[in-house]
C-alpha cells in the first residue's frame, strides 16, 4: 500500500497529525522550505494542522500572513520561482478563489510559458469538505477545477499514511502541488510510515479494497464513504473493489482500468458537483479506455447540484451520503435499489 | 517631480551616457521593425510597443545590480534589451522560434532571460507584482543584498494585487521596487478616469512607503531616483514606489491604432519631449558623441541582424509540444503513457498536428 514504506516501523496517527509530521519532517530536512498562511503560527492553524511549528522553526519558517490570499499565494509562487519551496496554508479551499488567477495564470504556466528555464516548486494545501452546516460558501470541493489545468498536480489523500506520504512528496516535487485535505478526514486513524524518506508517489492510484462484482473509484473522503459501503454491500453478497485515485492529475488511469477490466462495472464518486466534475472526467476516460469491458453504463454520484442549505435535513439530502452510493451501485448491478440502507 | 537639468546632473562616463542612447535608440528602432514585422504577418498574437518609454525603461534597468532581478508587464520589449538580452534572441521570440528567449513558447509578452535576473513579462495586468514581492521575500529570507524591480503601468493600480504586494512589501519590509510607467493610458482609459487618486506615488503613502515622481523622459533623473531607490531596497530593505511620467508613442497594443481616445495634436505634441531625440541632442550639444547617424545605422544594423536570426532559427519540433509541462522525466512519461481513452492525448494531438503540418 504504501509504496517506499521501509522495514521500520509505523506509529498510529490521524490524518492531521501525519500532515503535521511531513511538514516538520520537510521543515527540518530543507532549509529552503517555509510554510505561510493564515493564523499558521501562535494560532496553529485553524484546523491546528501546523501546531507546535511555529515555536520549533520560529516566525521566518512559519510565517503567518495577513488575510490576503492573492498576495502571499503569488508571493509564494514567486519565492518558488527563485529558489525557496514554500508550503501555502490557505484556510479552506474556499478562500483559494481570490488567488485563482495566482494558482491558474501564473503558478501553473511558468515551466512552460518560459521554455522550461524557470520552475516552480511549490505546494498548497487546503481542506475540502462539508457535513457540519457551514453552508454555501463553506461546503465546497472544487479539486476538480484545478485538476482541469496543465502545468499543476493535484493529490487528494484518503489515509493518513497518504497524507503524510503525499505531502511529503508534494514539497519535493519541481513542480506547484495542489494538496487536497478533507476536513472529516482529519480525525481518520491510520498506520504511517515511521521513515522520514517516506514518500506516496504522486500519480499512482491505490487498490483500497480488493473485489470481483464492481469497481467504485473515489478520493479523499469518498473512500472512506465507499469502503464503509463495500462492507455493507458483502451482507448483500456484492463484492465492490474500491479504487483511491490519490491523484488526480497525473490520473493512474491504467490502475483504474485494470480494475475495471476484472469488474466490468464501474461507479465513480466523488463529494463534489459531479456535473463537468472528477466523477465525469473519470467516467468519459472509463468508457473510452474499457468500452469493450463494460456491462453497463458508468455510473455517478456526488453532491446534489444546489449551494449547500444550512438546514440539516437539506444538507443531509445533498451530501453524497453511503446510502446514495449504496442505492447506485445496486441499480448498477440490476439489484432492487429498494434494499435498505442500514447505517453501520 | 523630481527634474534634474542635464547641465546639474551628476557627470557620468561620456561612454555610459553613449551606451545608454544607444539601448534607447536600439529599443526604438527595434519596435518600429516589430510593428512591421507584425504587419508582415510574421509576428502573431498581441504585440505591445513601449516606443515613448525608451528613457524610464534604459535609466532604471542602467541602475539595476547585475544579480538584481526584474518582473515586467507584458511591455516587455524594451526590458530585455535594456537587460542586454540578444535583439536576435528577442525577435526570435517573437517569430516563435525555438531560439527565442522564452523558446517559442512565451511571444511578445513573456520574454525571458534568466541569466541576465528578467524573470519575466507577464500577460495579466498586476499579476506580476505578487510574484516580484516573493522574489524579494527570497532574497529577505536568505539574507542577500539583492533587489527586485517590478514594473506595471499606471491601469495597474487599481486592481487587489497592487494592494496586496504593496501591503506584504510594507509588513515585512522586502527588498522591491515598483516602478508604474504611467503613460496616461490603461488602453484608452485616462488615468484621472480610472483612479480616484491619480498621482499614483502617492498612494505608496498608505503603506507608510516611499513613493515618488519623475519625468520619465529625463533619462538621467530616472537613473537618479531609482538607483537611490534600488539602493534602498537592496541595502536597507525599503520597498518603495517610483511612478515615471512618460507616454506611448504608439497604440496600446500594434491592433490598436491609437487615435480613437487622443488627438494626434497630443501625440505631436508629446513627440516634442521625445527622450530619444532630447538625450541625443543633450549627447551631441555637450560633445559626447560627435555623429548620432552612425548610432542610428548601428542600430539599424543590429536590428536587421535580429530579423535574419529570427527567419533562419527553426520552429520548435512539434514532438516537442508537451515537453516543459513539467520537470520531471517521470511525470512527461506518464503524461505522455496516458492516451489511450485517458489522459490527455497529447501524443494524439502531434499526431494529427504533423499529418496536418504544412
Amino acid at each position: 500500500m504504501t509504496d517506499t514504506a521501509t522495514e521500520q516501523g509505523t506509529t498510529t496517527m490521524n490524518v492531521r497529525e501525519a500532515l503535521r509530521a511531513a511538514l516538520q519532517e520537510e521543515l527540518a530536512a530543507d532549509e529552503r522550505v517555509f510554510l505561510i498562511g493564515e493564523e499558521i503560527g501562535v494560532f496553529e492553524g485553524s484546523y491546528k494542522v501546523t501546531a507546535g511549528l511555529f515555536e520549533e522553526f520560529g516566525p521566518e519558517r512559519v510565517r503567518e500572513a495577513p488575510i490576503s490570499e492573492e498576495g502571499f499565494t503569488g508571493l509564494a509562487v514567486g519565492a518558488a520561482m527563485t529558489g525557496l519551496r514554500p508550503v501555502v496554508e490557505i484556510m479552506t479551499l474556499n478562500f483559494i478563489l481570490v488567488a485563482m488567477d495566482q494558482v491558474v495564470n501564473h503558478a501553473a504556466k511558468i515551466r512552460y510559458m518560459f521554455g522550461g528555464e524557470i520552475g516552480c516548486p511549490l505546494v498548497i494545501r487546503a481542506p475540502n469538505g462539508a457535513g457540519n452546516q457551514l453552508t454555501a460558501q463553506h461546503s465546497q470541493s472544487f479539486e476538480g477545477w484545478f485538476a482541469h489545468v496543465p502545468g499543476l498536480k493535484v493529490v487528494a489523500p484518503a489515509t493518513a499514511a497518504d497524507a503524510k506520504g503525499l505531502l511529503k512528496a508534494a514539497i519535493r516535487d519541481d513542480d506547484p502541488v495542489i494538496v487536497v485535505e478533507n476536513l472529516p478526514l482529519y480525525k481518520e486513524k491510520g498506520e504511517v510510515p515511521d521513515d522520514a524518506d517516506f514518500t506516496t508517489p504522486i500519480g499512482e492510484a491505490r487498490v483500497a479494497r480488493e473485489g470481483a462484482d464492481l469497481t467504485i473509484v473515489a478520493h479523499s473522503f469518498s473512500t472512506v464513504r465507499a469502503l464503509h459501503v463495500a462492507e455493507r454491500l458483502e451482507e448483500e453478497e456484492i463484492d465492490a473493489e474500491v479504487i483511491d485515485l490519490r491523484s488526480l492529475r497525473p490520473l493512474d488511469m491504467e490502475t483504474v482500468a485494470k480494475s475495471v477490466a476484472k469488474t466490468n462495472r464501474a461507479i465513480c464518486v466523488e463529494e463534489g458537483w459531479p456535473t463537468y466534475g472528477v466523477s465525469a472526467e473519470l467516467a468519459a476516460r472509463i468508457s473510452s479506455a474499457c468500452f469493450d469491458d463494460l456491462d453497463a453504463p458508468v455510473s455517478r454520484v456526488g453532491m446534489a447540484e444546489v449551494p449547500m442549505p444550512y438546514a440539516k435535513n437539506l444538507e443531509n439530502a445533498t451530501l453524497p451520503h453511503e446510502r446514495k452510493l449504496f442505492a447506485a451501485v445496486l441499480e448498477l448491478l440490476g439489484e432492487d435499489p429498494g434494499t435498505e440502507w442500514r447505517e453501520g | 517631480m523630481a527634474t534634474l537639468a542635464l547641465a546639474d546632473a551628476p557627470m557620468l562616463d561620456p561612454q555610459v551616457r553613449k551606451r545608454l542612447y544607444e539601448t534607447m535608440v536600439l529599443s526604438r528602432t527595434f519596435g518600429t521593425e516589430a510593428e512591421r514585422q507584425y504587419k508582415a504577418a510574421r509576428i502573431g498574437g498581441y504585440c505591445h510597443l513601449s516606443s515613448g518609454q525608451e528613457a524610464a525603461t534604459v535609466g532604471a534597468c542602467s541602475q539595476l545590480a547585475d544579480d538584481d532581478l526584474l518582473f515586467t508587464s507584458y511591455r516587455s520589449h524594451g526590458f530585455a534589451l535594456a537587460r542586454g538580452t540578444s535583439p536576435g534572441a528577442v525577435m526570435a521570440e517573437l517569430f516563435g522560434r525555438e531560439e527565442g528567449c522564452a523558446r517559442g513558447r512565451g511571444g511578445s509578452m513573456h520574454l525571458a532571460d534568466t541569466e541576465r535576473g528578467y524573470l519575466g513579462g507577464w500577460g495579466i495586468v498586476a499579476g506580476q507584482l505578487p510574484l516580484a514581492v516573493g522574489a524579494a521575500f527570497t532574497m529577505a529570507q536568505t539574507g542577500q543584498q539583492r533587489a527586485v524591480l517590478c514594473e506595471l503601468g499606471e491601469g495597474a493600480v487599481n486592481l487587489g494585487a497592487w494592494h496586496e504586494s504593496l501591503n506584504l512589501a510594507g509588513v515585512w519590509d522586502l527588498p522591491v521596487v515598483f516602478i508604474v510607467m504611467n503613460n496616461v493610458y490603461g488602453m484608452g482609459t485616462t488615468v484621472d478616469k480610472a483612479s480616484a487618486e491619480p498621482e499614483v506615488h502617492k498612494r505608496a503613502a498608505a503603506f507608510q512607503m516611499v513613493g515618488e515622481r519623475v519625468d520619465g523622459q529625463d533619462l538621467e533623473a530616472v537613473m537618479e531616483v531609482a538607483g537611490r531607490l534600488l539602493t534602498a531596497a537592496r541595502e536597507e530593505r525599503k520597498p518603495s514606489v517610483l511612478e515615471c511620467m512618460t507616454y506611448r508613442y504608439r497604440g496600446h497594443s500594434v491592433a490598436d491604432a491609437g487615435f480613437a481616445y487622443r488627438t494626434k495634436e497630443e501625440i505631436e505634441e508629446e513627440r516634442e519631449r521625445d527622450p530619444v531625440v532630447t538625450f541625443g541632442k543633450a549627447l551631441v550639444d555637450r560633445g559626447v558623441v560627435d555623429d548620432l547617424d552612425e548610432i542610428r545605422e548601428r542600430a539599424a544594423q543590429q536590428v536587421q541582424e535580429a530579423v535574419d536570426f529570427a527567419e533562419e532559427a527553426a520552429a520548435p519540433p512539434v514532438d516537442s509540444l508537451a515537453r516543459h509541462v513539467y520537470g520531471d522525466e517521470k511525470t512527461a512519461q506518464q503524461f505522455a503513457r496516458m492516451t489511450k481513452g485517458s489522459p490527455f492525448g497529447e501524443a494524439e494531438l502531434v499526431l494529427d498536428m504533423e499529418l496536418g503540418d504544412d
